[in-house]
């Protein structure tokens, strides 16, 4: 019995440290609706900042505590430039925008991180006055847990008078609401966007410096954190503090008392109890649907009409390139030219359902790592040929999405990313996990392609052929009656339902489709890399389809293939550096603000708006 | 990268060179170490294509590297090997297996080297491997320990430095019998290196010691440990004894919380592998854990007069204390320099037919690479820890060479003869 | 004969009684018109009628088959169009393209992968948006149209599959007084031509006693009066309820909450 409160306590206390990072989230969601992917890193920022000011201030629990709250400021600060110098110029681009420029914030932070602190770890001193654990039915409990436990207490109970009981608490839960109506009583946006964006980050700053005493402080602890406080902010409601609360501790206990049955898969028992409450309540346990800001994708933009005779005879003419490029360059390229090939096809396969259906998934990795993990298993486990396991990746692919896909379309908008999101942690959790089958973190080795085509020269015509086939299709797909049907679907649900056309059904199969697509590309991976693990599941992944797509430009057909390209001889050129990432982020960061349409939709735009295009009828 | 980020971070502050310049990094760097060394050096360099966790693990990755590149330094110096000076081709994998393998692909297809080494991850070192042997390309493996690289999934093109994770638990094992512990707990890692020790030790302590019971296992995610709760499930078991093969930020983690919440009691045996090393150590201060019968590198205590030398040399040129990477990195050039003097060339094959059997002097004492499966004779520090002065170090300690330790011959072959 | 029969049709909203016991009848190639302020139910018995809602009770026939508990899409297939109160099409799509669009789906061939959406039934969508006036803009985007002229698209399309009745939620809302009788009258003639019928709802009682072959009157969720629009005219309850300031169209609005 003890010991079954002891570990209760142990869970409440990461479920306390785990509130105090996720309410910070919820809050910047639920008021600007920026789903940020560097509140990680904040985190992590808090806790190096802490550890810095704790060793410069004198000891003692002055000290600690004076570093950790300024380490807390510090992060708020941080947070309010991202906010100002960023987001509030993307606040009126697709939501998706502002998602992929805080992604570009999370690599700046983490060179900075690595610039001031350098790449080891650091383990700061534990809470002065607070080293010890105290008797309780015969096991210890750490007197810190006991702070840390009461301190999220005390942060839901402040959060709640804030927002329930003064009047900037009213607007922000107006703001919730309904945007319009702020400017409606005089309220200025911009201020209160910014306050809500120091807050979220001085809470995140917290959740981090708090940590100081438990763990060392690394680099690791942005995305690691990230996956986990998403989970919670979905699982408790976007937009809801109290969700978040109740969803911290659902998670930290599932862990704690998980491990005692299942110690080896405790994150698939996360984030199966996120994908289950998402299914029955895809609002999350205490969340309201939240009026959509706009559509996560413009749909106003549209497809371009498929290429013109002379356009396709430019697409020959860049096959006919490609195809000469082993007479070209040397072997190194090929190597590069094949991943671009086969992260053109991954961005395809996403911006079908994204240009096509505007349906948004943040997890489309989960099918390039089925597609990957299907190619490998049958490959090197069952012992089936390459060509066979070609064949069958993307059926594997596509089983996956039809099975999440089937889910997935129920939603719309942000829910739905975040639904497809937690299908992918599912993947990933059980690939991760499930060592036995999977390999685990060591991933499955020894995937290589057959005699015939394990030369680079021949492995680049196979990709290239199976990249432009499959792009080939899926653009034809478009422009067949069945894209026209799901673009009638993004278009105008209440029309296309109206004329007899069964919309979900439709996405259902886009979905699929769009899965077996990705399938082909992480099975190709595979096979050139001769091995699969889970990064081809990872959130990095997904996010890298992401904005592949939106560096491309959503609306237009090569914009997918254009931004495969930036991304991977972008990447190639600048990991030379020591910094790359943070330039590398920088340069994304850059083209949110400065593209909001892609690079092919605003270099459209601005041909349309020198007057030098006949298209641009708006 | 490369030499441009010599000595980590420090030095990198006081570096203004902007990072334009840093992208020539290595090839700028080496070419004035070659200018420094002399005309005789104007040969082609001998290219090592060095693929590492720099980011993700550089507790032990970054003194690693300072010694690898202090043995070029003193190698180039003398006039390099065969004529021809070391280019050292350093990258960082930041701890995934897919970028070690992307990494060695570009390693090879535009910079040409002639030999793949490092890794620090066993998954790592797996996945790189297996791309040696497709690419045929020789790989050594210096960091990783998975029993795999030299046994299970051994093949012609991989060697590896460093006792493996059979040989540095069955020394645990070994001392963890002559104790009186008999239920015992395990905590892991879930990943390969994880497996293959806890699997290494029990097979190794049930040997010699049958009435021994395993009761929990804790196999938290590499470097994503629930420490807290993971500590509260192993005291719920009352184990007499521990195997512990975390390190780093799960080790750490792992000793503050085992230790507020009592699970450390003075008569639990605690085996713990790599946490003798001083970059698993030393960050854990006068919190260290005492008596745990542990794997590392006391280099404090070394008396032999070639390796103190190593030492006293490692620390006048970087100004801080050696650690087990630093001694790694180093003998892995050196062995790489044996290897080329004895083949006479960088040809593959040659190379290979040079490094089976391969005995070299290092600064460790002679070290051999078994013909029969590629795994050199380094040894391992296996005693205690103890705290002195506020610092953790290693008591009542011993080196031993690894091939005692490892598993018969006709094991062996069988393993190997599967690939 | 009738083609669709609305039998006690009751609604309610968390006890609010939006419809009680609604009955009425529409006859084959009948403009049948429903009137009532603000508030009386219309939107409400449209959307049951059409698959939106589902009431509490009642049923609704068309042809011969049961209505209630069918989505949309299927009532669509019966044979029955629908324009909307605010127009609905697709905006990325041209004129053309949208009226194609909806043959496509009446021809069942959305999951058609690859022949060229476009080049599909585009005889008969131009011969559509010939009768309702559009064919000269049959290339331009909706996105950019005029709002009047979107409505004929939504004729158009509505048009398409060939229906035995036409669900017209104020077809005319939004549009300036003589483009809503050019409307109606293009929308009777075609109707009248084909033998469509027709249930419309509408605020403007000179469209209303223009093209409306019959009205039924509806106030707080009931079927109030029913007849030929003189008789509606004439009927004292009606007056009651429009009347006041005189005119029946400024009186809806009032009369909403009287």
């Amino acid at each position: 019995m003890g010991f079954y409160v002891v570990q209760f306590l142990t869970g409440l206390a990461s479920a306390a440290s785990l509130f105090l990072v996720a309410s910070g989230l919820t809050i910047i969601f639920g008021v600007t609706r920026v789903v940020n992917f560097a509140h990680g890193s904040f985190y992590m920022l808090g806790a190096f900042i802490a550890y810095s000011l704790v060793k410069t201030l004198p000891l003692g629990p002055t000290g600690f505590w004076v570093g950790v709250v300024l380490a807390a400021l510090a992060v708020g600060v941080i947070g309010v430039v991202m906010e100002v110098t960023i987001l509030r110029r993307i606040y009126q681009a697709p939501e998706l925008f502002q998602l992929v420029a805080t992604f570009g914030v999370v690599m700046v932070a983490k060179d900075a991180a690595l610039l001031f602190w350098g790449p080891e770890d650091r383990l700061g001193p534990r809470a002065p006055g607070l080293n010890k654990a105290i008797e309780l039915f015969g096991s210890r409990v750490p007197e810190y847990d006991l702070v840390v436990i009461a301190l999220g207490f005390v942060v839901l109970g402040l959060l709640w008078l804030l927002f329930n009981r003064t009047r900037w608490g009213a607007v922000v839960r107006a703001a919730t609401q309904d945007r319009e109506m702020l400017s409606a009583l005089g309220i200025n946006q911009k201020l209160l966007f910014t306050a809500v964006f120091f807050l979220g980050s001085v809470l995140a700053g917290l959740g981090g410096a708090l940590q100081l005493p438990r763990a060392s402080v690394s680099h690791q602890m942005d995305l690691s954190i990230i996956a986990t406080v998403f989970v919670v902010v979905v699982l408790g409601g976007m937009g809801s503090i109290p969700g978040a609360f109740l969803a911290a501790v659902i998670i930290s206990e599932l862990s704690a008392f998980g491990i005692l049955i299942f110690p080896k898969i405790t994150l698939v028992l996360m984030f199966l109890v996120m994908v289950v409450v998402l299914v029955a309540r895809p609002f999350g346990i205490l969340g309201k649907p939240v009026p959509d800001v706009g559509e996560p994708v413009q749909s106003d933009e549209t497809l371009t009409r498929l290429p013109s005779a002379l356009g396709w005879a430019g697409y020959v003419a860049v096959v006919a390139l490609l195809l000469a490029i082993p007479m070209l360059l040397s072997e190194f390229y090929l190597v590069l030219w094949t991943q671009v090939f086969i992260f053109a096809l991954f961005a395809a396969s996403l911006h079908f359902i994204m240009g096509g259906g505007g349906m948004v998934s943040f997890g489309h990795a989960a099918y390039f790592g089925l597609g990957g993990y299907g190619c490998a298993m049958l490959l090197v486990r069952a012992g089936l040929p390459m060509e066979a396991t070609l064949l069958l990746a993307p059926v594997v692919a596509a089983a996956g999405a039809a099975l999440f896909g089937y889910f997935c379309v129920r939603l719309s908008g942000v829910y739905m990313a975040m639904l497809s999101l937690a299908f992918a942690q599912i993947v990933w959790s059980v690939v991760f996990q499930w060592s036995d089958v999977t390999g685990g973190e060591d991933g499955v080795n020894r995937v290589w392609p057959s005699p015939w085509a394990k030369d680079r020269v021949v492995f680049y015509y196979l990709t290239l052929t199976l990249a432009a086939v499959g792009i080939f299709t899926l653009w034809r797909l478009l422009f067949a009656p069945f894209g026209y049907t799901l673009r009638a679907g993004r278009d105008s649900p209440m029309r296309a339902e109206s004329i007899g056309i069964d919309i979900r059904f439709h996405r259902w199969l886009a979905f699929i489709i769009s899965g077996a697509a990705a399938g082909v590309a992480g099975s190709l991976l595979a096979l050139a890399k001769g091995f699969v693990g889970p990064t081809w599941v990872d959130i990095p992944r997904s996010i890298d389809a992401l904005m592949m797509v939106l560096i491309g430009g959503v609306q237009t057909l090569v914009g997918p293939i254009l931004g495969a390209l930036t991304f991977v001889i972008l990447e190639d050129r600048l990991s030379a550096f020591d910094y790359w990432r943070s330039a590398f982020g920088l340069i994304i960061i850059l083209i949110c603000v400065l593209m909001p349409k892609g690079i092919v939709g605003s270099g459209r735009a601005l041909i349309g708006r020198l007057g030098l295009g006949g298209g641009g009828e708006r | 990268m490369g030499p441009a980020r010599e000595a980590g971070v420090k030095v990198r502050r006081e570096d203004y060179m902007s990072q334009s310049k840093r992208l020539v990094g290595m090839v700028a760097a080496s070419a004035i170490m070659i200018g420094a060394a002399g005309a005789a050096l104007a040969a082609d360099p001998i290219k090592i294509g060095e693929i590492n966790s720099y980011t993700a693990l550089a507790d032990f990755t970054q003194p690693y590297r300072k010694g690898w590149q202090m043995a070029v330094n003193e190698i180039n110096a003398k006039g390099g090997v065969i004529g021809r000076p070391l280019e050292v081709i350093a990258r960082d994998d930041a701890g995934k297996p897919e970028n070690a393998v992307s990494i060695a692909e570009e390693l090879v297809t535009k910079d040409k080297v002639d030999i793949l080494a490092g890794t620090y991850f066993s998954h790592i070192g797996v996945a790189v491997t297996n791309f040696s042997k497709e690419k045929k390309k020789l790989f050594i493996a210096t960091e990783p320990m998975s029993d795999d690289i030299t046994w299970a999934q051994g093949h012609n093109y991989t060697f590896r430095l460093r006792a493996s994770t059979h040989i540095q638990s069955a020394m645990l094992a070994e001392e963890a019998a002559k104790t009186k512990a008999k239920r015992w707990a395990i905590v892991s890692p879930n990943y390969k290196f994880g497996q293959d020790a806890v699997a290494a030790f029990k097979r190794v302590l049930k040997e010699k010691r049958p009435d021994v019971e395993f009761v929990v296992e804790q196999w938290p995610a590499l470097g994503k440990i629930d420490a807290g709760a993971t500590v509260q499930a192993l005291a719920q078991a009352k184990p007499d004894g521990i195997f512990n093969a975390l390190f780093s930020r799960d080790l750490t983690a792992f000793v503050r919380e085992a230790d507020l919440r009592g699970l450390l009691t003075k008569d639990l045996v605690v085996a713990g592998l790599l946490t003798g090393e001083p970059e698993y150590l030393e960050p854990l201060g006068a919190e260290a854990p005492q008596g745990w019968i542990v794997t590392g590198y006391p280099w404090y205590a070394i008396t032999d007069p070639k390796h103190k030398k190593f030492i006293d040399d490692y620390q006048a040129k970087y100004k801080e204390t050696p650690k087990m990477g630093s001694l790694i990195g180093y003998v892995s050039i050196q062995a790489i320099a044996a290897m080329i003097q004895k083949a006479g060339s960088v040809d593959q094959d040659k190379l290979i037919v040079a490094m089976k059997g391969l005995t070299f002097d290092s600064v460790a004492g002679p070290v051999t690479f078994r013909d029969i499966d590629h795994q050199s004779t380094l040894g391992a520090w296996v005693g205690k820890t103890a705290v002195k002065d506020g610092k953790p170090i290693m008591v009542d300690w011993r080196y031993t060479q690894g091939p005692q330790y490892s598993i018969p011959d006709e094991e062996i072959k069988k393993l190997r003869g599967k690939e | 004969m009738s083609v669709l029969t609305v039998s006690g049709l009751a609604k309610s909203f968390g006890g609010v009684q939006a419809l009680r016991d609604v009955n009425f009848t529409l006859a084959a190639g009948e403009i049948l018109a429903m009137i009532g302020p603000n508030g009386a139910g219309k939107s409400t018995c449209f959307n049951c009628i059409n698959g939106q809602l589902r009431p509490d009770l009642g049923s609704v026939t068309f042809a011969g088959h049961e209505l209630i508990g069918l989505p949309p899409r299927r009532i669509w297939r019966l044979g029955v169009g629908r324009t909307f109160q605010i127009t609905a099409t697709f905006g990325s799509m041209t004129v053309a393209e949208n009226v194609q669009m909806a043959l496509i789906s009446h021809h069942r061939r959305t999951r058609a992968p690859w022949t060229l959406a476009t080049r599909l039934h585009r005889e008969e969508a131009l011969a559509l948006l010939d009768a309702v006036g559009m064919r000269d803009q049959a290339e331009r985007r909706c996105s950019v149209l005029a709002y009047g002229d979107l409505k004929r698209v939504e004729l158009a399309v509505a048009l398409a599959h060939g229906p035995r009745m036409l669900l017209m939620d104020e077809p005319t809302a939004g549009m300036a007084p003589k483009e809503r009788i050019a409307l109606m009258a293009l929308t009777a003639g075609i109707v009248h031509d084909r033998g469509i019928s027709v249930l419309f709802t509408e605020h403007d009682m000179d469209v209303v006693f223009a093209n409306a072959d019959r009205i039924i009157v509806l106030n707080r969720g009931e079927l109030i009066a029913e007849g030929t629009p003189a008789a509606v005219r004439d009927n004292p309850m009606v007056q009651e309820i429009y009347l006041g300031a005189g005119s029946m169209f400024g009186a809806a609005a009032a009369g909403a909450h009287a």
